[in-house]
């Protein structure tokens, strides 16, 4: 208990990935609080690579959780300005309402 | 080595918590608020794993930058958040029913498989003495001379992703004067300047 390994680290990661995808579904209305949860899984994932390349002494991980992070950042940046223009355009963001496109 | 384990379970806790009260906030504000900490911690995390330059960058890119952008985003819009709370206790059941199912495969892939650490002989990049090279020099060592096209692609992916927010955003709003530098330079003589002829006596 008191000597902290991989496990514990992968069950930090696991539960919060698991908070991120209950974030998704309980807030199926709100499309800001749908990004956040999305956010919080990516850190979730980088909080994996990043314990198991320290744990396997193997750096290539660390460099692909920098890559999870540049993509995560360019994610949050397109989906907030999407946001905004739908936002300026319906004056709502209510998700059951996104029905513009009949799909 | 107790320090080790009360550090880890500090910034895991705060993490978790921080977490749950990203998604069940009823203020979206102060959900931003929260997914910094959650950041924060998180940060704190790879500090203890040894992975500083992983660390900084978290702080510097998800605090300075997603986070405030997101907090724009929620102050910036004008809309009613508690008509958007509506159902959420109807979501909840369905929602943490398959919450419970991943998170006890997780678990379980964590607990019963194990890790197998005898991947180490023949990592790809094996971790330098912390003594010898710093993680960050480390880092960098690779960063730019093995994954230089990956590093070149994750700023293409950048340069993209900023292009695309400020055309998505940008709006040409009728009405306001602005600066056009063909219309400037495009101008003739004819279009500037008028000869008038004065008749003496009379003025214009």
């Amino acid at each position: 208990m008191l000597e902290i390994g991989l496990g514990h680290y992968l069950t930090v990661a696991a539960i919060l990935f698991t908070l991120g995808i209950l974030g998704i579904f309980i807030n199926r209305k709100n499309v800001v609080i749908i990004l956040m949860s999305i956010e919080l899984m990516l850190l979730a994932v980088n909080i994996n690579l990043v314990s198991f390349s320290v744990y396997l002494g193997d750096l290539v991980g660390q460099a692909f959780a920098l890559f999870v992070l540049t993509v995560a950042a360019a994610e949050a940046a397109v989906g907030l300005a999407i946001l905004v223009v739908y936002f300026r355009n319906r004056g709502n963001i209510g998700v059951e309402d996104i029905n513009l496109m009949k799909g | 080595m107790i320090i080790h384990a009360i550090t880890f379970y500090t910034f895991s806790s705060v993490i978790l918590i921080s977490a749950f009260m990203v998604i069940a906030a009823r203020n979206p504000v102060h959900s931003v608020l929260f997914l910094i900490l959650a950041f924060f911690n998180g940060a704190g995390l790879f500090v203890l794993l040894g992975a500083e330059f992983l660390a900084m960058i978290l702080v510097i890119v998800y605090v300075g930058a997603v986070a405030v952008l997101f907090l724009f985003v929620v102050m910036m819009l004008d809309i009613d958040f508690v008509q958007l709370r509506e159902g959420f206790l109807s979501y909840l059941p369905v929602g943490a029913l398959v919450g419970l199912v991943v998170l006890v495969e997780l678990v379980l892939v964590v607990s019963q498989a194990g890790v197998d650490l005898s991947a180490v002989a023949i990592a790809a990049q094996p971790t330098p003495d912390v003594a010898v090279r710093s993680n960050t020099a480390a880092l960098g060592d690779f960063l730019y001379t093995d994954f230089v096209y990956f590093f070149q692609t994750a700023g293409m992916i950048l340069l993209v992703a900023m292009i695309g927010a400020i055309v998505l955003t940008l709006r040409h709003r009728p009405g306001v004067r602005r600066q056009v530098i063909a219309d400037q330079v495009g101008r003739k003589r004819e279009q500037g300047v008028e000869i008038v002829t004065v008749k003496p006596g009379q003025g214009l």
